[in-house]
Parts: structure tokens; C-alpha cells; sequence
């Protein structure tokens, strides 16, 4: 018990002095999941307007596989980024690996299937409340999306922001791309998983302190988006 | 019951081959059908409304009403016969037509960002989007509501509002759904004085209703619908005083319709 008090408080403190080593990993884990998280959503929101609004055969199947694969295991991911950036791999040349460029490849994969089908059923659910007014208006492809999109923009920040959420808390795939390499890949989820085996709980518990700031501050930031809109926009 | 479409009582004068007075009439349907599953729910329909003013169509729950306007906007193509807007087919004319639905839909925006939709979709240039939206926003009643979310108003308002959208670009055309459906008294007061003016500007007004005694208040003609056939389309002053055909007798008098 004494250890776990004596850890916490060196944890804080190490929080309240904006130790280098904390700042660096947590600066490091910003970048990667932010980028991971934009990539993503450049792909996965133009991807979930087209399943939702695009009638196709199998895109029944289509849906079914996203949603399944937002389940997609990190580790299953990081391995095949590992495969496709190693030495011996189709992208081996470009020297990615063990780097944060690979650790935001990993993470973008990861994170896709999430912001695309949340964003899917958002704009389907709006297209079908919304299609006949938007014929009635004849409005072009081009200008129901559009409508769609900016209509349904709050629900898509939440699930942009549960992407991130997914993102931040990832360790199975960065570790496998990345390395943990000190002051190069090394990243929250990472750290914590090293230096708890290493026994140095402080370092470990700040960042675990910080890693469930962030995602309780993400998703109250969520819900008070979206209980903004509603109140603000029906 | 029969699938067969019986006759249509048409009490009218003959009808003019062209209007002069308006661009989309006379609106002609000729052996109009739509179907769904095998179930038909138009059958074999022949109509024409030539003259401007309130058409309202009227009938019980289930005749047809909703559908029927439908076709008549292109947002549901038939499964046989045709319809015309004076020379036009139906896509082409609804290009100079509005519709507003039973629940209206809007927008998860101001009051204001609703109708600025309609005007950015429609490629109206900025500088005169404000002054298209203040006049129909006075129009309906709704000038002091501009930056409100259009969801948070009342039914009556938001019916308005629904109406006042469809009405921004002044259509030739304006098709209305049960526009007062689900309304308390005083919200149909003015949702009808709206339509009343909108009617009274010049442009033709298409609207269903179950209800007859807003038929009454509303519509210079009635076309009377039941089980997905015409039964009988004459002028309202005629059709209320005395109509002719047995079902919409019965329905006049209040009784159920099989």
C-alpha cells in the first residue's frame, strides 16, 4: 500500500512538473493519434457518405464487414503493417518501419473502420429522413452529401472523437511497428506496459493518470457536443 | 373489391387545351397506376386540373391521397399511364414546383439556414438570399424566429415555416400533404391563412386532406379519391352542396367508406 501512495504521489508530482521524459511520450502519443485519426477520417467519412447514399451490389456485406472490422484486433494490424514495412516487405525500402510514421499507419487502419461505419449510419439515418425533401428539392448528388455532411457534422465529431479515443489507447499494433524506442516511438500505452515490467510504477501511473484524462475528457467532450446540437438544433 | 377503376363523375366544363395563365396547366394524368408488393394503390387514374387556385384532394385515410400527389411531383414514378404538366413531364416541371410534407422535415438548422438552403441549392445569388427569406419569413409569420432552431418551434410554426420554405422561390406549383394534420385549432387557423395567401398571389395550390371541413374552407375544386380511384371531381361550391357520386355522399355524411 505504501509503494502504491509512494507511486502516486511521485506520479503526480512528475505530472505537476511537466517532467521532460512524461512530456515528450505524451507529446509524442498526441502527434500519432491525431495524425492516425485525420488520415482516417479523410478516408473513412467520404467512404461512409458513399456506402450509406450509393445503392451497389453486396453492399449489404460491405456494411457487415465494417462493422465487424471495428472490431479489427491491434495486434492482427500491427503485424500486418510490420509485414508490409520490414526489409523483406513491398514497402520495406521506404524505411518506415520503427518509426512514428509506422505507428500512425497502424493506427489509421485501426481507427478507419470505426469513424467509417459510425459515420455510415449517421448519413444513412439522415438520408432516409431527408431524401424526399432533398428530391422534392432536386438537389444534385453533390449537394444532398453536402447537406448531409454538414446536417449530421456533430454526430460525425463523435465519432471522429471515438476513432481517437480507439487511437490514444492502443498498444497491440504501435508496439509491433513502432518498437518503444526511447525518444523515438515511444508512446503512453507503451510506456506504461514497459516500465510496469520494469517496476517503475511512477512513470507508469502518470501516464495512466493522463491516458484516463484523455479519455474521459474525450468523451465528455462528446456528449456535450451532442447534447449542444440537440438542444441547439432539434 | 374490384381493382377495376370505376367511372369518374366529372361535373367541370370542358377541359381548355392550354392555360394562358399559368406554365405548368393544364396538369393532365392519363390511366395513371402505381403498385406496390402487387398491391395497387392508384388504379387506372384519368384527371385533369386546368384552372389556378385550390385543388384539394379529398378522401379517407387510405385512398390513395398522399401517393397521388406523389406521382404528381415526380417523386414516385408510376407503374403505368402518364402525367403532364401543361407541356412538360413531370421531372422537368418540378423544377418550378415546392412541395411541403404532412411531417415536415427540416433541417437541423435555424429557421433562416432552412430557407438559405433552399436559395444556395436553387444557385440564387448571395445578395438576394436575405431579402427572398425576410419576405417569407413575414409572410408566414415567423420574421421574429429567424435564428431559432427550426426544430424547437411549435407544430403549427414548424408547418409554417415547412410551407414558407416551399413557397421562398415562389413556385407555380406548390403541393401540400395533410398540411394541417395533427394541428390544434388555432395552429390550422394559421397554416390555412398562409396557404390562403400563398393561393390568392397566384400560385396554383395541389393539397390533399381527409378533413372535410377544411376542404370546404380551402378549395375552389375537390377531387374526391377512394380505395385508389377518382370518384368524382367537380367544383367545391357543387361537390358540397350536392355530390354525385354515392361514396362521397356517404362520406360527406359522415359514414364509413368500405
Amino acid at each position: 500500500m505504501n509503494e502504491f501512495s509512494s507511486a502516486i504521489g511521485a506520479a503526480l508530482s512528475m505530472i505537476l512538473t511537466l517532467d521532460a521524459d512524461l512530456v515528450e511520450i505524451v507529446q509524442l502519443s498526441m502527434q500519432v493519434s491525431l495524425s492516425a485519426v485525420a488520415i482516417a477520417s479523410v478516408i473513412a467519412l467520404p467512404l461512409g457518405a458513399l456506402i450509406a447514399l450509393q445503392d451497389f451490389p453486396g453492399r449489404r456485406a460491405v456494411v457487415i464487414l465494417l462493422n465487424a472490422l471495428m472490431g479489427l484486433p491491434p495486434v492482427v494490424v500491427g503485424l500486418l503493417v510490420y509485414l508490409m514495412l520490414s526489409r523483406a516487405g513491398p514497402l520495406g525500402p521506404m524505411g518506415l518501419l520503427f518509426t512514428p510514421a509506422a505507428m500512425v499507419i497502424a493506427q489509421s487502419i485501426i481507427v478507419l473502420p470505426i469513424i467509417a461505419a459510425l459515420s455510415r449510419q449517421t448519413i444513412a439515418d439522415l438520408h432516409e429522413e431527408y431524401d424526399e425533401h432533398l428530391r422534392s428539392l432536386g438537389c444534385t448528388p453533390l449537394q444532398s452529401v453536402a447537406t448531409l455532411l454538414w446536417d449530421g457534422r456533430f454526430r460525425l465529431l463523435t465519432a471522429i472523437m471515438a476513432g481517437f479515443g480507439r487511437a490514444i489507447a492502443e498498444v497491440g499494433a504501435v508496439i509491433i511497428v513502432g518498437g518503444n524506442i526511447q525518444h523515438a516511438t515511444r508512446v503512453m500505452t507503451t510506456t506504461i506496459a514497459l516500465e510496469t515490467s520494469k517496476g517503475n510504477l511512477a512513470l507508469a501511473l502518470g501516464l495512466g493518470l493522463i491516458l484516463v484524462t484523455l479519455a474521459l475528457g474525450v468523451n465528455a467532450t462528446a456528449l456535450v457536443i451532442s447534447d449542444a446540437a440537440r438542444r441547439r438544433y432539434g | 373489391m374490384v381493382d377495376e377503376a370505376p367511372m369518374t363523375v366529372d361535373r367541370r366544363p370542358a377541359r381548355p387545351e392550354i392555360s394562358h395563365d399559368h406554365p405548368l396547366l393544364p396538369l393532365v394524368a392519363r390511366g395513371l397506376q402505381f403498385g406496390i408488393n402487387g398491391r395497387k394503390i392508384i388504379k387506372d387514374m384519368s384527371f385533369w386540373i386546368g384552372s389556378s387556385g385550390r385543388t384539394v384532394i379529398l378522401g379517407p385515410n387510405g385512398a390513395g391521397k398522399s401517393v397521388m400527389l406523389r406521382l404528381c411531383h415526380g417523386l414516385l414514378k408510376p407503374t403505368g399511364g402518364e402525367i403532364r404538366w401543361g407541356d412538360l413531364p413531370v421531372a422537368e416541371a418540378r423544377e418550378q414546383q415546392a412541395m411541403a410534407a404532412q411531417h415536415p422535415v427540416l433541417l437541423r438548422r435555424t429557421v433562416t439556414g432552412n430557407l438559405l438552403h433552399v436559395l444556395r441549392v436553387k444557385n440564387v445569388p448571395r445578395d438576394e438570399r436575405h431579402a427572398l427569406v425576410d419576405a417569407a419569413l413575414q409572410q408566414a409569420g415567423l420574421a421574429h424566429l429567424g435564428g431559432r432552431a427550426a426544430r424547437t418551434l411549435s407544430g403549427g410554426q414548424q408547418q409554417r415555416l415547412a410551407i414558407a420554405r416551399a413557397f421562398v422561390l415562389r413556385p407555380a406549383v406548390l403541393l401540400l400533404d395533410e398540411p394541417t394534420a395533427n394541428l390544434d385549432p388555432a395552429a390550422v387557423r394559421g397554416v390555412e391563412e398562409l396557404i390562403g395567401a400563398i393561393g390568392a398571389a397566384g400560385t396554383k395550390i395541389l393539397m390533399t386532406t381527409h378533413d372535410i371541413s377544411q376542404a370546404r374552407r380551402l378549395a375552389a375544386d375537390v377531387m374526391f379519391l377512394n380505395d385508389g380511384c377518382l370518384l368524382e371531381h367537380a367544383p367545391a361550391a357543387e361537390f358540397f352542396a350536392s355530390p354525385k357520386h354515392p361514396a362521397a355522399a356517404r362520406f360527406l355524411a359522415g359514414e364509413l367508406l368500405d
